[in-house]
């Protein structure tokens, strides 16, 4: 259970002046300066230190991803790019932070760029997020007038901050899709390597960085990374925005520490599962591209980053999607399966086929107009995909279907016996053979 | 240099090597479908995936550099395999996921038979098929009258869309649309303005892309394949002509990467109906200002009447740019036979020959030498539609390096940015005072190349022009022993070698091109034979006795008084010599049609007539001929430098320069000859490039 004393985003809900003087007065932008005279090997190591991993959903460690920039500006200058697409289906938590607190963004902004030689930082926002570019620019704008940032800032370090506005795909929050599409090129993820941090943004060594991993950064700065490790499990520490949606009685936005078991974080913060905990059926647990996982193996698992990737699902961008047994759980994974063929860039022959390819059977499957060999061959496409694609879309697309077919293939199974015991329920197609009979 | 072990094969590859390419070397190969190797590496196909020893997944073979490799644990070499079962699970699923999508139509498909993807299932895939949905259909693209689209068959490699764009240099391919839904277009379905846009025909890996005029008219395993050299521009493309029965069913590009790498225009590529129309078959002879088909012996001795009537002091011979070698070696042999002194090549009158050696009428730095020069000076040509192939080596050169181009001539679209530095001899000789900065620009560059055009030579200051432009690139040091800038660029395939083998006026008297003309019109001249030459003004023939010879009816043609059926570029064994002096020898890919017959024999048979039988009954006896009196063409393929001090004797000429506008010979792409006048193909697209004809999609 977090203490209020610990928590990182004091303003998540909005209840409090998210302008500048309000931040300011949470506590941001408090002993920037000081950051800064860490150095950029300080800072690095104080985030490595603090046991920082990427909130995005990769979990990579970030002190360590700071740290592959060149240590000296070459003739091309350093970039940072900000992603702030969050498109992920039942992530909710960079919007919140845009929303609410912007300037703990843009201050980690600075002091990750500073630590990795960037004179920039773009911020490419979803298209989607109308009101928090707003917002965001607004925070943006205060921050040049308070000559926070800028040319011949208070801080010491010319830094521009760019917001950028995307157009709405998914692709897009693939990194080096977002290269592309911030180059004004078509969102279409690159090959690695080169990584970005050799040849990024114009060719440019680059850092890419969720929301929430710069937003951090400050606060870590500002308390040590000692308070921050201090928090969590070992390996997977300090305090991470979760976003519960679903089946619960209060489905809510909140920062907690990691690895709170799923039972606490779901009775403490969103009134429990609707029904009690008995109804519980199934739980996606870091957003819609990883493997669902069934209650009885949730329910006592902590929420960090090893403990679910044991269970062979991950903790990804921490959106929990509850499941109760109400759900279809056929039919929302074939909404996903959708989801991912409609999000597919098309570059890569894998993704591009076998998106649509799985979304078609799980449709039929929800109906059960399927054959029981068909969730061996479905199994097979997914791995087909998996791993053998560009950037990870592919993947993301195959494990929701792997998981419904690992944990709920009896179900897929009853639904096809269901449906070839009765191929016509309402009567449709008896009617329609009669109809043509009589005419 | 990096070591690497292939399926357990050490070799050693030079740095920045991509597997693909180390596995080659290896022995071992690697399906693929977007990767090129004259194109940029896109990876999407995802066809040629390797295992990498440590690697957690397979990876792209063809976008991965030897150098990213790490080590095994003891330091040994990375290891690639390429046949390991997760290589081939990986190809199969690919594969598969390529044939979902994919027609069944390989029976009505152009592409079958010669179909990377029918082949790579068969290697590669898998024979059964699990795929029960409703496959993806996509509409048909109008992208010109020269490729056809059956886009359900696109597998979205984007090759196409890579050589548009960067071999190309036009931005006019393009794949939109997203997951299952992208599609290859055109902006607007708009027509394609490259001229180079057959080459996506083979560089698509399916039947997306396929020839229009060539649709549903064979199989590739029906066609008798020749390989021989191209005649529709001077760069002597390397191509294969393959033929059913006696008719040119299409023409593919060889791979030579001294001269055209695997690129063609679309010139070479489509003329081939042409080759069918409009064909001359038999002699003719003007009777009562009528054209009446003759036998061979009735055309030869209404020659041998005029001629010996005339004298060889009243008669000439013009050569044309489509005539070889051999009939030109021959004809000239003729004419000295008799005395006649009037004789010449330069159809549009420019200078060449008269001064500066054979370094002043040749492309001294070579086709693939443009990949070294570091400035470029274009003087009254537009290589683009002149020489579209080498015009790619440019651009190639211009996207590698921060290559400096000046043009003199026309502004035209050249697919590349350069300084215009004006339109005629003006800047040309400011140029040479060193009064503009790209003079210094010039003699900066370690390897600066200077192209002159015909359009600055062939005119009344074509002598002072190429002696100025021989002039700046001495003056840039442009001229060495191991650079020669100095290049000429021809338009007509045949020049160099008429220009090789001395067609010109004799030096005691001899008339030249326009001398020739000026005397058929005031009567001083009396007998002309046009030796394949169609592009000179037939009017300005006046009432003169003329011959001629070739292969279809033309200008030429319609003029004559007398018309011997010749063959076409395709059905000689020929010498064509390209804008470099290279000497290729094309092959007979078929026969000429009727009554016509090969060149060189027309003009032994007639030197007969006129009892100056030639001494020479075969073409070899003729070529040892040739190779006596210019040894260095019996070098086929390859080029015998220039020697470059001619060129300092060249710039010492001088002249007066005029003052009107370069501008190029070639008005039209599509109609530079009479082969590709007679093409409708040819036709088409010259009308739709006029604008005469909007076809786009409604």
């Amino acid at each position: 259970m977090l203490h209020d004393r610990d928590r990182i985003f004091t303003n998540l809900y909005g209840l409090h002046d998210i302008g500048l003087k309000g931040a300011v007065r949470r506590g941001a932008w408090d002993g920037t300066k000081k950051m800064l005279e860490f150095g950029r090997e300080g800072i690095i190591n104080e985030v490595k230190a603090s046991g920082l991993r990427g909130r995005g959903g990769a979990g990579f460690p970030t002190g360590l991803k700071w740290s592959f920039m060149p240590k000296q500006i070459g003739e091309r200058p350093h970039y940072l790019v900000v992603n702030a697409d969050e498109s992920e289906p039942g992530t909710c938590k960079d919007r919140e932070i845009m929303r609410h607190d912007p300037h703990l963004l843009i201050e980690g902004c600075l002091v990750s760029g500073f630590a990795m030689g960037a004179h920039t930082a773009f911020i490419y926002v979803r298209g989607e997020f109308i009101r928090e570019r707003d917002v965001l620019e607004r925070a943006v704008e205060e921050a040049y007038e308070a000559k926070l940032i800028g040319k011949n800032n208070k801080h010491g370090w010319d830094f521009d901050v760019v917001v950028h506005h995307g157009a709405g795909a998914y692709i897009c929050g693939e990194e080096t899709a977002m290269l592309e599409s911030l180059e004004g090129k078509k969102g279409q993820p690159r090959m690695k390597p080169p990584f970005p941090a050799g040849v990024g943004l114009y060719g440019a060594p680059t850092t890419i960085n969720n929301v929430e991993s710069i937003a951090v950064a400050p606060t870590i700065l500002r308390r040590g990374a000692a308070w921050f490790a201090n928090l969590g499990l070992e390996n997977n520490t300090g305090t991470k925005l979760f976003c519960i949606s679903g089946h619960v009685d209060r489905p809510c936005n909140v920062e907690e520490e990691m690895g709170i078991p799923f039972r606490e974080l779901i009775e403490r913060h969103c009134g429990g599962i609707r029904g009690g905990w008995d109804n519980l059926k199934a739980v996606i647990p870091g957003g819609s591209s990883v493997r669902c996982v069934p209650a009885n193996q949730i329910i006592d698992c902590p929420m960090c980053f090893d403990s679910l990737t044991k269970l062979k699902s991950g903790l990804g961008t921490a959106a929990v999607i509850v499941m109760d047994k109400s759900t279809d759980i056929i039919k929302a994974i074939a909404r996903l399966a959708y989801f991912y063929k409609h999000e597919s860039c098309g570059q890569c022959t894998p993704c591009r086929e076998g998106t649509g390819w799985m979304w078609r059977v799980l449709t039929r499957m929800v109906e059960g107009r399927a054959e029981k060999r068909e969730i061996d061959m479905l199994l097979d496409v997914s791995y087909q995909i998996e791993g053998h694609t560009i950037c990870a879309l592919g993947d993301a697309a195959a494990w929701p279907v792997q998981g419904l077919i690992t944990h709920f293939r009896h179900e897929i199974e009853a639904r096809i016996d269901e449906f070839s015991a009765n191929p016509d329920p309402d009567g449709a197609i008896t009617e329609r053979a009669a109809m043509a009979a009589a005419e | 240099m990096p070591k690497v072990i292939v399926d357990g094969r050490e070799i050693e590859v030079e740095n920045g090597a991509t597997l693909i390419q180390a596995c080659e070397l290896a022995g071992a190969e690697i399906p693929r479908f977007c990767y090129h190797e004259r194109l940029s590496i896109a990876g999407n196909c995802r066809m040629c995936l390797v295992e990498v020893k440590g690697a957690p997944k397979p990876q792209a073979s063809c976008a991965m550099s030897v150098n990213d490799l790490r080590p095994g644990p003891n330091g040994e070499p990375p290891e690639i395999l390429t046949n390991s079962a997760i290589v081939k699970k990986a190809r199969e699923g690919v594969m598969e996921f390529l044939l979902i999508n994919h027609p069944l139509d390989c029976p009505i498909c152009d592409q079958g038979g010669e179909c990377d993807l029918q082949d790579q299932a068969m290697a590669y895939g898998i024979d059964k098929n699990r795929f029960a949905e409703n496959k993806r259909a996509v509409e048909d693209k109008y992208i010109g009258p020269l490729v056809k689209t059956v886009m359900t068959r696109c597998i979205q490699c984007t090759r196409c869309v890579r050589f548009s764009t960067e071999v190309g240099g036009v931005q006019e391919l393009g794949l939109i649309g997203r997951g299952e839904d992208v599609e290859i277009t055109t902006y607007l379905e708009h027509a394609m303005e490259s001229e180079l846009q057959g080459n996506v025909i083979d560089l698509c890996p399916v039947g997306a892309l396929t020839s229009a005029p060539y649709e549903f008219k064979a199989r590739p395993w029906e066609l008798t394949k020749t390989e021989t050299i191209d005649a529709m521009d001077a760069v002597g493309s390397n191509i294969r002509v393959d033929v059913r029965g006696r008719e040119v069913m299409r023409i593919m590009p060889r791979l030579n990467e001294d001269v055209n790498e695997e690129w063609i225009s679309d010139k070479s590529r489509f003329i081939w109906d042409g080759l069918r129309s409009q064909r001359l078959d038999k002699p003719y002879l003007r009777v009562k200002g009528k054209l009446q088909p003759v036998s061979w012996q009735a055309a030869f001795s209404a020659i041998a009447d005029k001629v010996r009537a005339a004298g060889a002091d009243k008669s000439a011979a013009l050569i044309g740019e489509m005539a070889a070698v051999e009939e030109t070696f021959a004809l000239k042999a003729l004419m000295q036979a008799h005395g006649v002194k009037h004789i010449d090549c330069r159809e549009a009158g420019s200078p060449l020959g008269e001064r500066g050696g054979r370094a002043g009428l040749l492309f001294n730095a070579t086709i693939a030498g443009i990949e070294q020069a570091d400035a470029i000076l274009i003087i009254g040509s537009n290589p683009r539609i002149e020489a579209s192939v080498l015009n790619t080596r440019i651009r190639k050169q211009w996207l590698a390096t921060d290559l400096p181009i000046g043009v003199i001539g026309e502004e035209a679209n050249l697919t590349y940015d350069y300084k215009y530095l004006g339109a005629g001899p003006d800047s040309l000789s400011k140029l040479a005072e060193g009064k503009d900065r790209f003079a210094s620009v010039l003699k900066k560059a370690n390897r600066p190349l200077i192209i002159i055009g015909q359009g600055a030579i062939a005119r009344t200051d074509g002598k002072a022009v190429l002696s100025t432009a021989a002039d700046i690139a001495v003056k840039s040091d442009a001229v060495s022993d191991e650079w020669n800038g100095f290049s000429v660029l021809h338009t007509g395939a045949g020049r160099t070698g008429a220009l090789e083998v001395f067609a010109l006026p004799s030096d005691d008297g001899g008339k030249n091109t326009s001398q020739i003309l000026k005397g058929a019109k005031s009567g001083e001249i009396e007998v002309v034979y046009l030796l394949h030459a169609d592009e000179i003004d037939m009017k300005a023939l006046g009432d003169a006795f003329v011959i001629y010879q070739g292969s279809h009816g033309d200008a030429g043609a319609h003029r004559a008084d007398v018309v011997l059926p010749g063959a076409a570029y395709t059905e000689k064994s020929a010498t064509w010599v390209n804008t470099e002096g290279r000497p290729q020898v094309a092959r007979r890919a078929g026969f000429p049609p009727g009554d016509a017959r090969e060149d060189w024999t027309i003009i032994r048979a007639l030197s007969e007539v006129l009892d100056t039988t030639l001494e020479f009954n075969t073409v070899e006896e003729l070529r040892a001929r040739v190779y006596e009196a210019v040894p260095h063409l019996a070098r086929i393929d390859q080029i015998t430098p220039a020697d470059p001090a001619d060129l300092a004797d060249l710039a010492q000429a001088g002249g007066k320069l005029g003052a009107a506008a370069f501008t190029s010979p070639v008005k039209d792409f599509h109609l530079t000859n009479p082969i590709a006048r007679a093409s409708a193909v040819m036709a088409e697209c010259s009308a739709l490039r006029a604008g005469r004809k909007r076809q786009a999609a409604e």
